[in-house]
């Protein structure tokens, strides 16, 4: 579904990603962990196009065609969902209507008839229950005024109506307490599917203890050291990332194989 | 609240410390202005052709124009020929050599106002002073340090002398003589001050300080400050003004021009505590002064911090024109007036360069009848793509009797621009005072420890033993107004 | 002839034929005004209020008025009239090129204490009404506003004694035919105690046609009254409109007061209202301008007396070469404690040519005070279209949502609604819709449920 090879980008004139390879396909939940500053937040916004990066090298192809390409937007219609590390609030327009405008704009692209207001709100209603959000939620302004917590459950009711193909979750766990973190994991695991993909883009591996990948990817320095199975995160979580640093350049070819590969 | 109230009034009330006069032997030429003073002026300080032409053009310009009134603050008409436009403490002719020759009561001036000016003092310091005193600069320490790093740093006098080119060169590039009244006035008269010079890449090891004191009667100080930090060049500079006790007002009039070519950067800094005035409104200083910074190059920087106590009436806006692409201008303020001062005080940013970046964080803090206004302007012309400016104006109100005005002009031209401006406008909360009178911090601690904590963001832009100074001159001013 | 020659003569030509011509106390104030006229003359841009407005193109048209407009043709008229009126339960008095039209209006059934009828007709009936609002000092006035006083022909007369409550609205509908080429308009609005109204000031005029109409308001609000004053200003693209509104409120009496702007090459808004004890005030507006177009907002807020509280927003959104200018002055005077004072004012500019001047002003000579005032300038927030596109709308349809969003905070704060759906359709018109399916009938509709809940 997604394959990444030697990407490379930078912003402000500061390179960030070093050249990173990754394979993702349909079916798979995927975990990239790293420390701060490794480039996980801007492999994320790079793969949904932020134009603030400029892609220096490499190539990513999304379903047979190149993603670098698309406007953002039409990698949204193409089934493309990042879920934001900071939501951004939009004063004026509600959540309600950035829903349908979003979910219709996917359908149109994919040939099927747009929603009418009833039908749409049934929808909207049944996955707002998935994330526990009340109904009000809906008229208000996106993301304005809402806590953390609400920002990101926010984020995946709008994932869970949009039905994307690849989901990307950037670091949708920070600043969840406990309860929030299984909401939001539970609409995620409702989501998991045979042709979907999920990258979960994670500073801890607590989240994974409720979203359990396939794969785990450690970025540091914008490369993929090391990947492996679940244990990795166990591994990381025990003995933080400085043991990984020192070897970048070598493990991030195998790193990057054995994630793709197994 | 109402014994806090009172504390606070007894902690305004407080008196002026540095308003004792010295006793010297001055030279001192009568009132009154004429083509012939300025030539007097100008013979007296030897100086070459061009400046004498320079100060006459200036003053035929100045006859012209009109004393500007739309500023927020009153005050009677200047009779501009009951001023004396030089006065100079008596000494050698040709001036004194190194500071054993500087008269031993104006030394022990500085001492009182705690100005380290002997050099075996300084020794432990980092700091390099110029000190004018009325009209004329009286000694620079650490010359010769700074001149084997091709640093200059001496008063203008001397530089016209040895630097002509220099002087030439820059000499009104920034404020043109005929800029504006005071700014023309100061242009035909002006006596001394301070001029430096950072060659290429070179950063200036210490700070470098001029202090200013007006000292004679019925004198006006008018000096001119050329600051230029030529390519990579880095420099801080501080600037204290202080003046005696005197019944009269006393006009201060100075210019200070600032120059930085690509990527250089000028940090400039002014604890003003010219003497403000009885509480009856007496006396004290008129600050009319021109400041501007001219980021003549690409990736310079520019900024102003001052902290302004003094003066009976202060009008002053020193201003950035962010010429060079990707410069930065900056305007951290201050501002505090107690009984009858009033302030007039802003700043300029003019956006020229494109990815110009201005931030301006005003403070006003008004207490007793104090006048305090906030003007301010943001322009961004139609070639600076990108700029970006951010403005903070807060007002603190101490006592029902004062003013708080904030006005500030926004110009936009060019829709990349991105612009905030913010106000507000404050007392000291009467949960806050309890907050503090509970935890056992007396009236005068708290609000002192809450005036400091408003003015915080100014603050740490300046030089470390400058900001201490600021800290300690705030609880002087406000002592009397606050409980 | 310099414009006080020209708008002296104008006054000698036109004076005996003016209504009241024969009422001593009137006479005195309309020649009062324009000798106060005379001593200042039209301002130019060295005047600190006039400082980025320059009328001198105003004053080079040379425009006067005309002592009676021809008729413009009744079907033409109806059928302006049908489209501009906002909803038929409305009180509605149509004003031809200034002067009331009788036919066109319609009032419905008014409550005892309730007068609302032309300037005209209530100087031919009752002209005691109007005396003591005809004293020019209790108004600021700047030289417009005596111009207006001396040349006046008719204007609105809404008078409420106390305890009268209008319950619908009352919408004053200024049509400009073209046919007289300045139209100058008094309005009055007195809401004695407890008394409440709502009126719409609206002008409007023919495509293509060039005049002048320099309008002035002066609103009265007794104790504990209310009223809310909505201006809508949808000149034709080459008309001059200068207006002033000018509020007066009692203790505890409220004023809301909506300005939008959309038409006119030039045009010039000064708004004020002097607050008593405990009284509110709100001041809302919405400026929209592209092409050459001029659009200036002067507010002046006086907080005169203490616990009054005052909220003001502005909104601009500037396009092709206009130019905007926003000066709000806050004054809270020193026996005004507790004063309670809020200021925004945003622009968005969109093209390379627009520019704002904005100077957000405050003067405050009391301590116990809260004051805030806010400006920006900037373009659509790229996080915001960032975040729009990820979710698959393309960037026209985004920047569309964005702007609109912007411009809908003001009408958000309008009670009524046939004027916030007027608003939103034409606001829609001017935006630079996308191929998103998603129409913004929709998003209107979505809207009202969020305010609705």
């Amino acid at each position: 579904m997604l394959k990444v090879t030697n990407l490379q980008a930078k912003i402000d004139g500061k390179e960030i990603l070093r050249g990173v390879d990754l394979e993702v396909r349909a079916g798979e939940v995927h975990a990239i962990m790293g420390p701060n500053g490794s480039g996980k937040s801007t492999l994320a916004q790079v793969l949904a196009g932020r134009e603030n990066y400029e892609v220096t090298g490499g190539t990513v192809e999304y379903d047979g065609s190149d993603l670098l390409e698309l406007a953002p937007e039409e990698r949204a219609r193409a089934g493309l969902f990042l879920a934001f590390q900071y939501p951004v609030e939009i004063p004026g327009v509600s959540n309600v209507y950035l829903l349908k405008a979003a979910l219709n704009a996917v359908r149109k692209h994919r040939g099927e008839p747009e929603l009418d207001a009833m039908d749409f709100l049934t929808l909207v209603k049944d996955k707002l229950k998935l994330v526990e959000i009340s109904q009000e939620f809906l008229y208000r302004a996106v993301n304005e005024g809402f806590s953390g917590g609400e920002k990101k459950r926010n984020e995946i009711l709008q994932m869970a109506v949009l039905e994307p193909r690849l989901a990307i979750l950037d670091e949708t766990d920070s600043g969840l307490d406990i309860d929030a973190l299984k909401i939001v994991a539970n609409g995620v695991n409702s989501l998991r599917s045979p042709d979907r993909a999920i990258i979960m883009v994670t500073h801890y591996q607590r989240l994974l203890d409720y979203i359990v990948p396939d794969f785990v990817h450690v970025l540091s320095d914008g490369r993929i050291v090391k990947s492996g199975g679940r244990e990795l995160a166990l591994e990381l979580e025990e003995r933080g990332y400085s043991w990984l640093e020192g070897d970048a350049q070598p493990a991030a070819q195998s790193g990057a194989r054995a994630g793709a590969g197994s | 609240m109402a014994t806090a109230t009172h504390q606070l009034d007894a902690l305004i009330a407080q008196e002026y410390k540095h308003g004792f006069v010295t006793d010297l032997e001055t030279d001192t030429i009568p009132r009154g202005l004429n083509e012939d003073v300025i030539r007097l002026i100008s013979a007296k300080k030897n100086e070459p052709e061009f400046m004498l032409e320079w100060r006459l053009a200036a003053y035929r310009h100045w006859l012209t124009m009109i004393e500007p009134n739309w500023a927020h603050v009153h005050y009677p008409p200047i009779d501009y020929q009951e001023i004396s436009y030089y006065s100079a403490p008596k000494s050698n002719k040709d001036g004194p050599k190194s500071l054993d020759e500087v008269d031993p009561e104006l030394l022990r001036t500085y001492e009182k106002l705690g100005i380290p000016l002997k050099e075996r003092e300084m020794l432990a310091g980092v700091v390099a002073v110029d000190a004018v005193f009325d009209s004329v600069s009286v000694g620079t320490t650490f010359k010769k340090k700074l001149g084997e790093m091709g640093i200059i740093f001496c008063s203008f006098s001397e530089a016209v002398q040895e630097h002509p080119g220099l002087v030439r060169q820059y000499l009104g590039s920034v404020v043109p003589s005929g800029d504006n009244f005071y700014a023309a006035l100061n242009s035909a008269v002006f006596s001394d001050g301070s001029f430096v010079y950072i060659p290429k890449g070179v950063r200036c090891p210490m700070e470098l300080s001029t202090y200013f004191r007006i000292n004679a009667q019925n004198t006006g100080q008018f000096e001119r400050t050329l600051i230029i930090a030529d390519e990579g060049a880095y420099v801080s500079y501080l600037e204290g003004c202080t003046a005696p006790m005197r019944d009269e007002n006393q006009l201060h009039a100075a210019v200070v021009e600032l120059i930085a070519l690509d990527n250089a950067r000028i940090k400039y800094s002014t604890v003003q505590n010219w003497y403000p005035g009885d509480k009856e409104g007496r006396g004290g200083i008129y600050n009319f002064v021109t400041k501007r910074g001219d980021c003549r190059g690409a990736n310079s920087h520019i900024s102003w911090t001052q902290v302004e106590t003094g003066s009976a009436i202060t009008w002053k806006y020193p201003s950035v024109l962010l010429k060079g692409d990707n410069s930065v201008g900056e305007f951290y303020s201050v501002a505090l007036t107690n009984n009858r001062q009033q302030a007039d005080t802003g700043t300029k940013m003019i956006h020229i360069g494109k990815n110009t970046r201005s931030t301006i964080v005003s403070k006003g803090i008004s207490a007793g009848r104090g006048q305090n206004a906030y003007r301010g302007l943001v322009k961004v012309l139609k070639s600076a793509d990108r700029a970006r400016n951010y403005t903070q104006c807060d007002s603190l109100l101490l006592g029902d009797r004062c003013g708080a005005h904030t006005f500030p002009y926004i110009e936009v031209k060019n829709p990349t621009a991105k612009v905030e401006h913010e106000a507000t406008t404050s007392r000291i909360g009467e949960d806050q005072m309890f907050y503090c009178l509970q935890r056992g911090i007396s009236a005068e601690d708290a609000v002192s420890m809450i005036v400091n904590g408003f003015c915080k963001e100014v603050f740490k832009e300046l030089p470390m033993e400058f900001a201490v100074e600021a800290q300690k001159l705030l609880g002087v001013s406000l002592e009397g107004s606050v409980g | 002839m310099n414009a006080i020659e020209r708008y002296s003569a104008d006054f000698a030509r036109i004076e005996n034929a003016l209504p009241g011509s024969s009422i001593g106390w009137l006479q005195d104030a309309r020649r009062d005004a324009l000798s106060r006229f005379a001593e200042r003359g039209i301002p130019t841009t060295r005047d600190e209020n006039w400082k980025y407005t320059d009328v001198s193109s105003l004053e080079k048209r040379a425009l006067i008025a005309a002592p009676s407009p021809d008729r413009a043709d009744a079907a033409t008229l109806a059928a302006s009239i049908e489209r501009l009126a906002l909803a038929a339960e409305y009180h509605l008095l149509v004003f031809v090129d200034g002067r009331y039209d009788r036919d066109l209006s319609w009032l419905g059934r008014l409550p005892a204490g309730a007068t609302i009828s032309s300037m005209a007709e209530v100087l031919e009936r009752d002209p005691g009404l109007l005396e003591a609002h005809f004293a020019g000092e209790i108004w600021p006035h700047g030289a417009f506003g005596w111009l207006n006083t001396a040349l006046a022909a008719d204007g609105a007369v809404i008078h409420l004694e106390a305890d009268t409550v209008v319950e619908q609205p009352v919408h004053l509908l200024f049509l400009a035919t073209g046919s007289a080429s300045a139209v100058h308009a008094t309005n009055l609005i007195v809401a004695g105690n407890n008394a409440k109204v709502t009126v719409i000031e609206h002008y409007a005029g023919d495509d293509g046609a060039t005049y002048f109409t320099n309008a002035l308001t002066h609103i009265v609000i007794g104790e504990n009254a209310n009223v809310a004053h909505y201006k809508l200003q949808q000149e034709s693209a080459k008309a001059f409109h200068i207006a002033g509104i000018h509020a007066k409120q009692a203790a505890h009496g409220r004023f809301a007061s909506h300005s939008i702007s959309l038409g006119a090459q030039l045009a010039r808004n000064d708004i004020s209202t002097y607050l008593a004890a405990g009284s509110h005030c709100e001041l809302n507006g919405l400026y929209l301008a592209d092409g050459r177009r001029h659009v200036d907002h002067h507010t002046r807020i006086d907080h005169a007396e203490p616990d009054a509280t005052s909220s003001e927003v502005y909104r601009g959104i500037l396009d092709g070469g206009a130019r905007g200018v926003f000066n709000g002055k806050v004054v809270v005077h020193q026996d005004a404690q507790h004063t309670d004072a809020k200021q925004e004012n945003h622009n968005l500019l969109l093209s390379k040519n627009a520019e704002i001047d904005t100077k957000p002003e405050l003067e405050i000579y009391a301590d116990d005070v809260k004051c805030t005032h806010g400006a920006t300038i900037g373009q659509l927030d790229d996080a915001m279209l960032f975040y729009l596109r990820s979710r698959g709308l393309d960037e026209a349809a985004a920047r569309s949502l964005l702007i609109y969003a912007f411009a809908h905070d003001i009408i958000d704060r309008m009670a009524l609604q046939p004027l916030r759906k007027r608003l939103e359709r034409q606001l829609i018109e001017r935006l630079p819709l996308g191929s998103t399916e998603v129409s913004f009938s929709e998003l209107l509709l979505d809207g009202q449920s969020g305010t609705g809940q």
